[in-house]
């Protein structure tokens, strides 16, 4: 395996509500000889919520943030699906638009800094399956998940819009994505299928609609586990504290009782490449995973 | 490679005068290279079983009636080519209404409530006009493209029925309606465009419940991107002044203050800031699980307490800020 090196973008829940995504990361990123360079200059993407509010001053910030990415020179990688969706239609938009591109850089210059549009921007998950490989992961399983049902949940902003992801991040087809279960397979995990691995968490109208929110989040995890799921796995974050926060909620909604640990991506791998409980940060989520730490 | 395949095809059975349960029925099929979806749907119906009901009529995109799910996928059935779809789906396709709860038989679905959306929005220019003109009406060419393709519409509804907040949501109007409603308020002949904004701009049915799920995006036959028009009627709710303060416009707003003060999202702060301090009361038990877990960073929340992480460099992104921000609340 050549040197792997990456402009890691932390985005904001990593360094503050799920410091365990960015641990867990940074464990495999180790255990594999993967180098990231943590963007310390980079600000928040704007969750999708700054672009609603202002438009322009979303797309200012974040082409600053892959200006930083360009300085390095190394491929820019995200850690949760919504940071890879707005940093990547920003630079949709200043890519295919000379006009655009020249406003945004005239705001930037006025920090020294220009927008050029030379690297490509993917999320952790694709450098693992894609650009590591699985058979090379699989190579380096020091604890193979076979006791685990695992059941994968996308999040949306990896496999939706198609066309956005179709270059350089996955390449899924949104109605049967398959990165994540080739990942559950490699660390010798029992994948498990489901309706609900590629819908909606729900994360984005979690203030102003609650009820939507954790009716989508309920049942995509009640799915999960009437299909016999031990674990769910995210590469998002952002589901991630929906569905890891929100399950007595939802659950009081449903009528169901719901009650299953959700892994990052990450840890589930740093897990089968040997890394303890502890250093996987477990202890930072509200549904236990007890099974794991026992 | 051989030009045709043989299929199976499973379709959704169901007639709401007869039958207690829907069922699946399976047929086989050889499938021709250049044959779409609607073609096998006709010989399923020749060939197979002359009581199975769909809609067609104009066989060329732009009638929308076709409209069905194959393998979860929404689709037009005219313009959609069965050898893709067997591509990426295997040998089994499995033929659905768009919506099984408003199934009336087969594929033909009750599509009353996008009707009754879509006309709330006004679907229309509304303005006083001359019966009797002595000239056209113009509109220039940058007027029409900022209309962007929002009327390229043929109101098939896929977008519609593939929405998970409409599923979970009866007030919602869905993104067949915003797409409506941002191609008539773009239109600079139109003067009820204040209107649309504020029934837009309600929460419970307007845009504020949408979950950005792109699933609208995908399932639009005529790639008309309706989570694009929604964020325009976003953006143009602050852009007229029509955006009142509430929970999701402060916590759309709230991230400007965050990311001048941090750099980063401060987390705790959005929440009370977008709720204020009542709103924020029924996020304590919440707030406190995390606070126990080690979930929450904290800034001026609480005096002498500050671990929130800061951007490096942090006052070029204020100087940004300062010089980019174009909309206020």
């Amino acid at each position: 395996m050549s040197n792997l090196k990456y402009a890691l973008y932390t985005g904001c829940t990593a360094k503050e509500s799920t410091p365990e995504l960015l641990s867990s990361t940074l464990a495999v990123g180790e255990k594999l000889g993967i180098e990231l360079h943590i963007l310390e200059e980079a600000s928040c993407c704007g969750a999708s919520h700054l672009q609603d509010f202002d438009p322009f001053l979303s797309d200012v910030l974040n082409a600053r943030n892959i200006c930083y990415a360009e300085k390095t020179g190394y491929t820019m990688v995200t850690l949760c699906n919504t940071c890879q969706i707005n940093l990547s239609l920003t630079k949709e938009k200043l890519d295919s638009d000379d006009v655009y591109k020249a406003k945004v850089n005239k705001k930037l210059k006025e920090t020294g800094l220009e927008y050029k549009g030379s690297v490509a921007i993917k999320h952790f998950l694709y450098v693992l399956v894609d650009d590591y490989g699985t058979e090379n992961i699989k190579a380096k399983v020091e604890v193979p998940l076979s006791e685990y049902n695992i059941a994968p949940f996308y999040g949306c902003h990896n496999i939706r819009p198609s066309h956005l992801h179709a270059q350089n991040n996955g390449k899924e087809n949104p109605y049967r994505p398959t990165s994540l279960e080739r990942l559950i397979e490699s660390l010798e995990g029992v994948s498990v299928e489901y309706a609900s691995k590629n819908k909606c968490c729900g994360f984005h109208v979690d203030l102003q609609a609650p009820n939507t929110s954790n009716t989508l989040t309920g049942n995509a995890l009640v799915d999960a586990i009437d299909n016999n799921a031990d674990i769910v796995v995210t590469p998002c974050p952002l589901c991630h504290l929906n569905m890891d926060i929100k399950q007595e909620s939802a659950g009081k909604l449903l009528g169901r009782d719901i009650n299953i640990p959700v892994l990052h991506m990450p840890q589930m791998v740093a897990l089968a490449l040997g890394c303890t409980p502890k250093e996987i940060g477990l202890k930072y989520h509200i549904t236990k995973a007890k099974q794991l730490i026992s | 490679m051989s030009k045709t395949k043989k299929i199976q095809i499973k379709a959704f059975r169901f007639n709401a005068e007869t039958d207690y349960l829907p069922y699946y029925k399976s047929y086989e099929m050889e499938v021709e290279k250049n044959e779409v979806i609607l073609d096998l749907l006709n010989r399923l119906k020749y060939e197979h079983d002359g009581s199975f009901s769909y809609r067609r009529s104009c066989r060329h995109g732009i009638c929308g009636s076709c409209a069905i799910k194959v393998n979860g996928k929404p689709v037009l059935a005219c313009k959609e080519n069965a050898h893709d779809l067997i591509g990426l789906f295997g040998d089994e396709l499995i033929f659905e209404p768009q919506s099984k709860q408003r199934v009336i038989k087969d594929m033909i679905i009750d599509k009353e409530d996008f009707w009754e959306k879509h006309a709330a929005i006004k679907p229309y220019v509304e303005c006083d006009i001359d019966p009797h003109p002595t000239k056209e009406n113009l509109i220039s060419k940058e007027e029409v493209e900022n209309i962007l393709n929002a009327d390229y519409c043929i109101q098939c509804g896929n977008c519609h029925y593939a929405c998970p907040a409409l599923s979970v949501n009866g007030d919602f109007f869905g993104p067949a309606a915003f797409v409506a409603a941002y191609r008539f308020t773009a239109d600079t002949r139109d003067n009820a465009s204040v209107e649309r904004l504020e029934l837009t701009a309600k929460l419970g049915q307007g845009v504020w419940d949408c979950v950005k799920c792109f699933e609208c995006v995908e399932a639009c036959p005529k790639e008309i991107n309706p989570l694009e028009k929604i964020t325009k009627l976003h953006n143009l709710q602050f852009e007229k002044n029509i955006a009142k303060s509430n929970v999701a416009t402060k916590h759309a707003e709230g991230f400007v203050r965050s990311i001048k003060k941090h750099g980063f999202l401060d987390e705790a702060d959005i929440v009370k800031y977008s709720e204020g301090p009542i709103g924020t009361l029924k996020h304590m038990k919440d707030a406190l699980k995390m606070l126990k877990a080690g979930k929450i960073h904290l800034s001026d929340q609480l005096p002498f307490v500050d671990n929130m992480p800061k951007s490096k460099n942090l006052d070029e992104i204020q100087k940004l800020i300062e010089i980019s921000q174009t909309n206020k609340l």
